[in-house]
């Protein structure tokens, strides 16, 4: 599943990785990945993991810790 | 023979009577009458007239579901249409009035669109779409508008107040009936934070309406017992008048409370209604059974009433339908009303049954049909008989009022509004709750449960569950006996009924009739989604309470197949009608949205501004003077003032972002487009943001105050978004970089200080040396004010386009500072100029803001592509900007315009075409972005996006406005109209 919260490619890496990075997301009924903003809170970045048919969520992590993770 | 009290009984109070006027006529009923039940008792039986044929209507239900007796209560601002009569208490004072009639209810000239029926059948509005425009706009819509309708709005404010409340609770139980007080009585017992609702002023649901004994007394003391006991429990909230309307996520429950709606003038130091946030860990849905009508013919005429309703206004209220009544069942549930009704004196004509082999014995003086259907009803405005089919036989009775039941339908809305599915059971003839709901549990007659005694035990079994589910242990709750109830076992449903002649009601509230659901099917709307929109069939304010299921079992048995595969439509929130003053709450007036004012925002007031308001700022415009003749006088001698003088202009609102940390530098270069890494500590230097995609976000300055604090300037519009994004790069992109942002946006007043007397003023606050050589054209540093009392910073950064500083000081010292600048200009002939005059002084600049900065320019188009950096590594937009058709040289780019002729003007919006194309889109080349009077050019001026543009000055192009036909001969030139070598900034 391709969600909101893509690694950004390298500067370097070339106009196909750039477009899919910037324009193409999966839409799917069920499991996603969105980031969310707590803008009237700690204003943290988190990736939260979300069932967009019932709007359950199932994870929920610090941005910053997420693409720590990720690396 | 009408409707009328009975002269004992019912839980009314005699000995305190309300009167009321129903349209002017004054009526008297009892303390815990409904205004439905008062009216009953008053033998008014016709109360309103149907939506589109303007049938005469009579009360249906004794509840909420209710699509006849719709009312206007009250007047004035105080006027509330489309309240169902038998959901209003009565009170002293009450104001009723029906509606949808004219000129009154017993004559209504409307109902003589009942004989223009054949044209206002199923699909009426599609297919009036397709016939010719002109008909539907000057014949059929103003006529269609007048005649169909519910209640009239007032146009007065609504005097009274509203609020929300948060509420969290363990166990939330919907429903104050048999099944709900027991869930909560056993979960109230066992410690748990239970919150007990109903949407009725009296708790017990229909165990007020039951003639069965429970532990040998009347229901209604057990009812009595068990509420005195949930309230004196201090873990237990029982609110009554509120109902809940949907359910949300995260386990919310949306619900609105009634507070004073049963008053005739409120306590004004209190809410009227309260929407409540209700969030419950569990939650038990006991909202019990909606009955369902039958469909046959006349079943609307006033007089016909659900069996169940019947049976309330009789035991509960002490009042009797009529003289002679006739009951249509097809289950058990129409001869518990038979036996009360005979028990209450009331002649029981017959008792029609459609079951021939109902098992059920019945010892009462009805005489008995089985295997009979009511037909059709005879009379128009009160039942005069009725049309008794019996194995292919017809037979007429005189009777004056008739009770139905078609079965059961559990209240299931609620459980279907996270997404769920209703699913048919054929073992219930009813739709049930979706599986898979984990943290609501339905229960009692809401489960497809019948029976008090079930209902209960059910009510229990649920509290249980929950607490199991909780981890909390169960105090045992003894069950209640219940003695002398019948039992409505669901029973076989009964879709379509023989020898139908009337017009036969599905939808009462939306005038669906049989014929209408038959007409879906036949023109290939038989999918119940488009059979709902076809027919109009659940849409009304009732959504289909009563009409919806009749509906299904209708198109099923039209199309052969089963309920099931029919399926349901979605059941969204709001169970019922929630006025808009619940929802609006507090947030109106000046409450709606809140107001930012600037920290100069007194010191504007002062000296006269004129406020206009952006997005939640008020800004200041411009500051008439006496004897300025309009906005435009006092803008142009403001913008004269600051090229020849000195201004002072507030810009406290531009977003203010602190950013800091030992990476500042090495964040704020991947942030902008061009270099940021060398600034030096003590400058400033203009900023582009560039999106991921290329184009321009935002620009702004960005000024170096220490080696690892910067502090940037954005504009007013996105000081939000900046934020926002510059939050998500320090975060999720590179949270390796050691960076802290803070918004400082309402830490600092902010001015301008523009025009070539600008330091002379400044100069006599400021006590650090400002000249030319020590603080250079982007000089920026922190400044001690008026001999060390204060510390500020200064920016020499221009606008205008003049020499011009920029003055921040903490906000609470805004006003003061600002009037010491005045104080200081005044032998200079300063001015304060507002939004307006700025705008004139950065046209003639030639400088951009969001007109132009629209979010389909690259660098480039505004002659900037300079500073897009190819030594950076990297930065946001990098990859992007450089695309093919970002490069383009036919791109729109900025350029300035200019009438030939002075005296003409022209606006922002306005295309551009060559001089001698024909004004046509095909021929557009761009158009202004921002124009005004430029008092330094003598004429208009503008900004522009033309094809091409930084390469056309001097050609000569039209200015067209089509939208108000204006023309004008134009020049393209450069955008910068003042000082185009930039002399004046580095004086
Ligand atoms: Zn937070």
């Amino acid at each position: 599943m391709k969600g909101a919260v893509l690694p950004r490619p390298a500067a370097d890496a070339g106009a196909d990785a750039w477009h899919d990075y910037v324009y193409l997301r999966d839409n799917p009924r069920g499991a996603y990945e969105e980031y969310w903003h707590h803008t009237s809170g700690c204003r943290r970045w988190l990736v939260v993991s979300r069932d967009t048919a019932t709007h359950e969520v199932y994870a929920c992590q610090d941005a910053a810790d997420a693409k720590a993770v990720r690396a | 023979m009408t409707s009328y009290r009975l002269a004992g009984g019912g839980l009314i109070n005699r000995q305190m009577p309300q009167n009321f006027t129903f349209d002017g006529r004054v009526m008297t009923g009892f303390a815990g009458d409904t205004l439905a039940s008062a009216l009953l008792a008053n033998g008014r039986q016709l109360v309103g007239r149907s939506f589109k044929y303007h049938r005469p209507r009579g009360v249906l239900t004794a509840g909420s579901a209710e699509p006849n007796a719709l009312m206007t209560i009250g007047r004035g601002g105080r006027t509330e249409p489309n309240t169902r009569a038998t959901m209003v208490e009565l009170y002293e004072g009450l104001e009723a009035q029906s509606q949808n009639r004219w000129p009154t209810l017993e004559h209504d000239i409307g109902a003589v669109n009942g004989l223009l029926s054949p044209f206002l059948s199923a699909g009426f509005y599609y297919k009036t779409f397709m016939w010719p425009a002109r008909f539907w706009e000057k014949l059929y819509e103003p006529v269609i508008r007048r005649a169909a309708g519910l209640g009239r709005a007032s146009y007065e404010a609504d005097p009274d107040t509203y609020e929300k409340c948060w509420a969290h609770c363990d166990l939330l139980v919907i429903g104050a009936g048999a099944t709900g007080l027991m869930a909560a009585l056993a979960a109230g017992r066992s410690g748990l934070r239970v919150i007990l609702i109903d949407e009725n002023a009296d708790l017990g649901g229909y165990l007020l309406s039951e003639t069965a004994l429970i532990d040998g007394r009347p229901a209604s003391a057990f009812v009595r017992s068990a509420v005195d006991e949930l309230e004196s429990l201090a873990n237990v909230q029982v609110m009554a008048r509120i109902t809940a309307f949907g359910w949300y996520d995260g386990q919310v429950f949306g619900a609105v409370e009634r507070v004073q709606k049963h008053v005739a003038v409120p306590d004004a130091m209190r809410p009227v209604e309260r929407l409540w946030r209700i969030a419950a860990k569990k939650a038990i849905l006991a909202t019990g059974a909606e009955e369902r009508p039958l469909v046959f013919g006349g079943n609307d005429v006033p007089g016909v009433m659900m069996a169940g309703a019947m049976r309330s206004y009789l035991n509960r209220y002490a009042v009797a339908p009529g003289k002679r009544v006739a009951v249509f069942t097809t289950n058990d549930s129409g001869y518990a009303l038979a036996n009360d009704l005979e028990v209450s004196g009331v002649n029981v004509a017959a008792l029609i049954d459609s079951r021939r082999d109902a098992a059920i014995a019945y010892s009462g003086k009805a005489r008995l049909v089985h295997g009979g259907f009511v037909s059709n009803v005879q009379g128009s405005k009160a039942v005069e008989g009725i049309e008794i089919w019996r194995e292919g036989q017809r037979e007429t009775l005189d009777i004056d009022s008739l009770a139905m039941s078609g079965g059961f339908s559990p209240v299931i809305h609620l459980a279907c509004h996270r997404g769920g599915k209703p699913r048919w059971s054929d073992e219930h003839s009813a739709f049930l709750a979706p599986d898979g709901l984990s943290d609501l549990t339905l229960a009692g007659s809401a489960a497809g449960v019948f029976g008090l005694q079930a209902a209960m035990m059910s009510g229990a079994k649920a509290a249980e569950a929950a607490l199991a589910d909780l981890g909390v242990a169960h105090a045992g709750v003894a069950m209640p006996l219940v003695e002398g109830e019948i039992v409505p076992e669901p029973a076989k449903p009964l879709w379509s009924i023989p020898g139908i002649k009337a017009k036969a009601f599905v939808d009462y509230q939306n005038d669906v009739h049989l014929k209408d659901l038959g007409l879906a099917v036949q023109e290939g709307y038989g999918h119940v989604e488009l059979a709902k929109r076809y027919t109009t069939n659940g849409m009304a304010t009732d959504q289909g309470k009563l009409s919806n299921v009749n509906a299904i079992g209708l198109l099923a048995e039209a199309r052969r197949i089963s309920p099931a595969e029919v399926g349901t439509t979605t059941f969204r929130p709001f169970y019922t009608p929630v006025s808009f003053g619940a929802l609006a709450g507090a947030s109106h007036g000046k409450h709606f949205q809140p107001v930012r004012r600037s920290p100069l925002h007194g010191w504007a007031e002062k000296n006269g501004a004129t406020f206009v308001e952006t997005g939640l700022w008020y800004r200041s415009a411009w500051f008439p003077r006496a004897g300025e003749t309009g906005w435009r006088a006092s803008v142009d001698r403001e913008v004269k003032t600051v090229r020849s003088a000195v201004g002072l202009c507030d810009v406290s609102m531009l977003g203010k972002i602190e950013i800091c940390g030992p990476d500042a530098a090495e964040f704020l270069n991947r942030i902008y487009c061009n270099a940021f890494l060398k600034l030096p500590v003590g400058k400033a230097r203009y900023g582009l943001m560039l999106r991921e995609d290329g184009f321009i976000y935002d620009d702004g300055t960005n000024s170096r105050m220490t080696e690892d604090r910067y502090f940037m300037t954005t504009t007013t519009a996105y000081a939000a978004g900046v934020m926002n994004h510059l939050e998500f790069c320090a975060q999720a992109l590179w949270p390796e970089l050691d960076v802290r942002l803070a918004s400082v946006t309402d830490q600092w007043a902010q001015m301008a200080v523009a025009g070539p007397k600008s330091r002379a003023v400044l100069e006599q606050l400021v006590d650090d040396d400002i000249s030319n050589d020590a603080f250079p054209y982007l000089g920026a540093k922190d400044v001690s004010l008026l001999g060390g009392r204060l510390r500020g910073r200064l920016f020499r950064i221009s606008f205008s386009g003049e020499l011009a500083f920029e003055l921040a000081v903490p906000a609470d010292f805004g006003e003061s500072i600002a009037d010491a600048v005045m104080l200081a200009g005044k032998a200079h002939g300063i001015c304060a100029y507002g939004v307006e005059a700025l705008s004139v002084l950065r046209i003639e600049k030639g400088h951009v803001t969001h007109n132009e900065i629209n979010g389909t320019v690259v660098p480039a188009d505004l002659g900037f592509g300079k500073m897009v950096s190819t030594a950076k590594p990297d930065f946001i937009g990098r990859q992007m900007v450089g695309r093919e058709g970002l490069v383009d040289a036919m791109r729109p780019q900025l350029v300035g315009v200019v009438p030939l002729d002075p005296t003409v003007s022209f606006r922002s919006g306005a295309h551009i075409l060559k001089k001698d194309a024909a004004a046509t889109l095909e021929n557009d080349e761009g158009y202004v972005t921002s124009s005004c009077f430029s008092p330094h050019v003598g004429s208009t001026i503008g900004l522009a996006l033309v094809k091409g543009g930084a390469s056309r000055h001097g050609e000569e192009v039209q200015i067209w406005n089509g939208l108000r036909n204006e023309f004008a001969i134009g020049r393209l030139v450069s955008p910068v109209f003042v000082d185009p070598a930039h002399e004046k900034l580095h004086v």
